[in-house]
């Protein structure tokens, strides 16, 4: 019993990044914004929340560094795709390049050093409960931090106006814009919350996952995340079930080989990346309404004529 | 204006001879690295050797380096920007810079090139690697002694020799102590990725792992150690810091006599192309201090670090092959090329190997 929790616990340890940097990256996308520097915004959060929490001494402070780090990279992103409307790709890509050069520059002094790690929650009477205590009550503040994301961000988006008026302008900025949206504030608003998204995922890597810093530590994950945004055809919950299926598969291959089962280990290694893409191909087979959740005016720059 | 001109000339001619002067004095040695510096792991520890080299020798060297040079055509203009801009002695410190070296140092014959981990040589290029199986045999000896479960956690990233002729030599030393002593091995399919590598200890440890061994670059691991109260073992640097309860020992690489020795040869002229394997005995490969265990575990580990460093292959025979079939004879030593192109288990590792 005692295994299959610490199996489980590991789980949402390697999905919650995943989950967050996606999550924020679903709100971009969804008001018709591509952004590609994912992978260097969540970069920039880690090492600003290393680095703040390791010359402060507190972790907290180090978690609201990597939410602020990203959130100020992003904008960066916005003002060159929103206010001199380049090109959105171009511009994700250079992001993410500078993202990783800037942040080994930055963190140059805390290579070596070991850093902050966010206390885990214990509530007296609670986290005690046998299996599930510590499931549900002794986890990482940023795991309830991330469901309670995905669950706003749903509510969000289809239940309210304003992410009504978001999901139109992700259809048609044009169309919004003639009813007197304001395109391009709402798109830097998106922008900056994926952004700020991205840099608490890139927290959780240095604050939780493994309290250190090292160059490249993002190693591809906002890259995945990216994907998931994609697989999950824009939907909260499919993202929540794509990372949880991408963690689970990555840390159930490697208890198969310490298990000694006779498998190729780099066929092993390839499984989360297959598994997250079958189911998530299989839950989105209709095409009708993948193609209703497809941000119609994706990636496509809004330059206001009138 | 006869008496001008010539007064320029001598001018030029001084100044001429004072930038060679110059040059002559100052050395440029150069790296090239693979990997970020700020990786704490095996790229930190070339540049580690780099600062070694600039302390060592002071103004008469000049260093510079390119670090995240990815292996392939890439690595061409690397080593072609160094030598232009002047570099005397380049060390690329990667398997995979073996061939683009080798075409470089053909088109700038005057420089002096070596190469890390590789067995293509020239006239003007050399090679070195490090033996760090020599201290795998010692890690297998204390997890051996220090384990309670019998059972370690093998974090590995891909199956090459270097990697296969470490997992063997750390069963060897596990076995010398307890015959029935078992390693789980995993596979992470990566030099570096702290959190896989996390992922991966935490994994072996629920499986009853109690000491977790690595053959990856980051500290994840180790601090994963740590926080479950378990021991583990450090990779490249010592990586005590982050795991001051957890860590038994590191495997650290020092790479600064040899870039010293090399460098002061090229200084001084009798630089020729070398190929050293370097071992405990040169100091290239360390130990860091034996800490979080009794005094008789330290004391066997000590001896057998002095035994290797006397000379003694950990890779010494009887030794059987993973189905059984006798490989070296009583008192066999294995062969440098039987180790650098390794790709079979020895008895007692419980894994099928990767092909």
């Amino acid at each position: 019993m005692d295994i299959t929790v610490n199996i489980l616990l590991t789980i949402a340890t390697a999905a919650t990044p995943l989950l967050i940097a996606a999550i924020g990256e679903l709100v971009v996308e969804r008001s018709g914004v591509l952004n590609l520097g994912v992978e260097g915004m969540m970069i920039m959060g880690a090492v600003g929340g290393f680095g703040a929490g390791y010359l402060t001494g507190s972790p907290w402070i180090g978690l609201l560094a990597a939410i602020a780090l990203g959130a100020l990279f992003s904008l960066l992103f916005a003002v060159m795709t929103l206010s001199l409307a380049t090109n959105q790709v171009a511009t994700g890509l250079s992001l993410t390049l500078l993202g990783l050069g800037l942040s080994g520059m930055m963190g140059t002094s805390f290579v070596g050093q070991p850093g902050q790690r966010l206390p885990n929650l214990d509530i007296p009477g609670l986290t005690s409960i046998p299996v599930v205590g510590r499931l549900l009550f002794g986890q990482d503040p940023i795991f309830y931090i991330s469901i309670a994301l995905t669950a706003a961000v749903m509510w969000f988006l289809f239940r309210t106006r304003t992410g009504l008026t978001l999901r139109s302008i992700g259809d048609s900025h044009t169309s919004a814009h003639a009813l007197g949206i304001q395109v391009i504030r709402y798109r830097y608003l998106a922008v900056i919350f994926g952004g700020a998204c991205a840099g608490l995922a890139g927290g959780h890597l240095s604050l939780v996952y493994t309290p250190q810093w090292v160059e490249n530590m993002t190693a591809g994950r906002g890259w995945i995340a990216l994907a998931l945004v994609v697989f999950a055809s824009w939907r909260p919950w499919r993202v929540l079930a794509g990372a949880y299926i991408f963690g689970a598969v990555w840390i159930g291959q490697l208890h198969a080989q310490a298990f000694g089962i006779p498998v190729p280990s780099q066929l092993l290694s390839s499984l989360p990346y297959l598994a997250t893409v079958v189911v998530l191909v299989l839950i989105s087979r209709n095409k009708r309404l993948t193609m209703m959740n497809t941000p119609a005016s994706l990636g496509q720059p809004f330059v206001p004529d009138r | 204006m006869k008496k001008l001109l010539i007064a320029l000339m001598t001018t030029t001619a001084a100044l001429s001879l004072a930038a060679t002067a110059e040059a002559q004095e100052k050395l440029k040695a150069c790296w090239v690295y693979t990997g970020p510096i700020g990786d704490f792991g095996y790229s930190y520890q070339h540049d580690q050797g780099r600062l070694q080299v600039e302390k060592a020798l002071g103004d008469k060297v000049e260093t510079a380096y390119l670090e995240n040079v990815s292996e392939g055509p890439d690595a061409d203009r690397a080593f072609e920007r160094l030598a232009r801009e002047g570099c005397k002695i380049i060390f690329g410190t990667s398997f995979g810079f073996m061939d683009p070296e080798v075409k470089v140092a053909k088109k700038f014959p005057k420089v002096m090139f070596e190469h890390a981990t590789g067995y293509k040589t020239a006239d003007n290029l050399g090679i070195y690697n490090a033996r760090f199986y020599e201290g795998r045999y010692v890690l297998g000896q204390i997890a051996a002694k220090e384990s309670k479960a019998g059972v370690a956690g093998y974090i590995v990233s891909f199956p090459i020799p270097e990697v296969v002729m470490g997992i063997n030599s750390f069963m060897l030393g596990a076995q010398s102590i307890n015959p029935d002593f078992k390693a789980k091995i995993v596979w992470v399919n990566s030099w570096f990725d702290p959190g896989k590598e996390a992922d991966a200890a935490k994994a072996l440890f629920d499986q009853g792992a109690d000491i977790i061994v690595q053959h990856t670059d980051s500290t994840a691991a180790l601090q994963v150690a740590e926080e479950r109260g378990l021991q583990g073992f450090g990779q490249s640097s010592d990586m005590i810091k982050f795991a001051p309860k957890a860590q038994l020992t590191s495997i650290v690489d020092d790479w600064g006599p040899y870039y010293i020795s090399r460098v002061k040869a090229a200084l001084d002229g009798t630089w020729k192309p070398g190929n050293v394997w370097l071992g405990i005995k040169d100091g290239a490969v360390k130990l860091a201090p034996f800490t979080n265990m009794p005094d008789d575990v330290k004391a066997m580990a000590e001896a057998t670090t002095k035994k290797i460093s006397d000379g003694w292959n950990p890779f010494t025979g009887p030794i059987a092959k993973q189905d059984g079939t006798p490989w070296l004879k009583n008192g066999e030593v294995a062969d440098d090329a039987t180790l650098l192109g390794m790709n079979f288990y020895v008895k007692g590792v419980d894994d099928k190997l990767p092909q």
